[in-house]
């Protein structure tokens, strides 16, 4: 879910880097609120965890990759906005460093999966686990759903963003000038991969992780790590 | 020991595995995520290169592509591995550098 650069226009890339600055100030500001200082390590192993579970690619054979994110699990830890934040230093890291995702894309990148995922993925969960006692089986089920929903609709959008491309950029003759393919096919191909695959790799990664820190620190997830 | 060692420990396991994520696509000889493909890619697909697909597309020069090193295209999946754990070490190492830095710079004093 990577956008690399070449695929959206400079002008998508603009109104991406605009709704982002915004979305970045309100972050630090929610966080300045309600992170702790005993917290902050978490930030950096929660921005550690979501680079590194994205380097396991997962192949469809002979098909494409994809692979999971972890923001949702940052987000059920930690809250939503400092899982946009750990989310975004990842992300960042990787366009700079590894070429993995555009430069002139971060702003879609970030939108994607340090916003939309993490923040529809905590809701999701919020909403089926609310009342449930810290512990209980609901809670990771409610943490897989919320994460299967967040990386799907982070994947709609993506696939949305690819496939107003040649709606809206294309030479007089009709050519695109970016993403070649339209919404016909780049919205069914990231949300059905995601839907049938990479959504369920989310949700199994975040339901055990979040399963295992329940047993290891059971004071850990009352609302958080706090 | 502290709950953020053993997360760390965790992250460590993660980072020793993450060959996986290059092992197992090269077995089931699975190509590029959807739209990452690159210039030939899109070539052979759609049998043009969009124009300013190819202006935008060599923009940014990443000193370490692919979690490989610069000019490793064509190395065997074992040289490709221990690139990858070099990769997962740097970009983890920067990464919580700056989300320490971030953090401190945000979090509350107290408490």
């Amino acid at each position: 879910m990577h956008i690399p650069d070449g695929y959206l226009s400079p002008e998508t890339c603009v109104v991406f880097g605009a709704v982002m600055i915004p979305v970045w100030t309100v972050a630090s500001r929610a966080v300045r609120k309600t992170l702790s200082v005993r917290q902050v390590p978490f930030l950096a192993v929660g921005a550690a965890f979501s680079f590194v579970i994205m380097m396991f690619n997962v192949p469809i054979p002979g098909g494409s990759t994809g692979h999971a994110v972890g923001g949702v699990l940052v987000a059920i830890l930690l809250g939503p906005w400092a899982a946009c934040i750990a989310v975004t230093v990842a992300l960042v890291i990787q366009a700079l460093l590894f070429g993995d995702g555009g430069i002139t894309s971060i702003g879609a990148n970030c939108f994607n999966m340090a916003f939309v995922l993490p923040f529809v993925g905590y809701y999701v969960y919020r909403l089926i686990s609310s009342g449930s006692p810290v512990g209980s089986n609901r809670r990771i089920i409610a943490a897989g759903a919320g994460a299967y929903v967040g990386i799907c609709i982070a994947a709609l959008c993506a696939g949305i963003e690819f496939g107003v491309q040649p709606l809206l950029f294309h030479t007089a003759n009709g050519q695109a000038l970016y993403c070649p393919y339209g919404l016909n096919i780049a919205v069914p191909a990231m949300t059905g991969e995601h839907l049938l695959i990479f959504g369920w790799v989310e949700a199994l990664v975040t339901a055990l992780v979040l399963q295992f820190l329940q047993k290891q620190e059971s004071l850990l997830v009352e609302g958080g790590i706090s | 020991m502290t709950l953020t060692r053993k997360l760390w420990i965790g992250i460590g396991a993660l980072i020793a595995l993450s060959p996986l994520g290059l092992i197992l696509p090269d077995h089931f000889k699975a190509g590029s995520a959807w739209g990452e493909w690159g210039t030939d890619e899109i070539q052979k697909m759609t049998g043009y290169v969009p124009q300013g697909f190819q202006q935008l597309s060599e923009l940014w020069k990443a000193p370490m592509p692919d979690y490989a090193f610069q000019g490793w295209e064509g190395k065997d999946i074992i040289q490709l591995s221990l690139a990858y754990v070099v990769s997962a070490v740097v970009g983890i190492a920067i990464i919580a550098i700056f989300s320490l830095l971030i953090g401190k710079g945000l979090a509350k004093k107290h408490v």
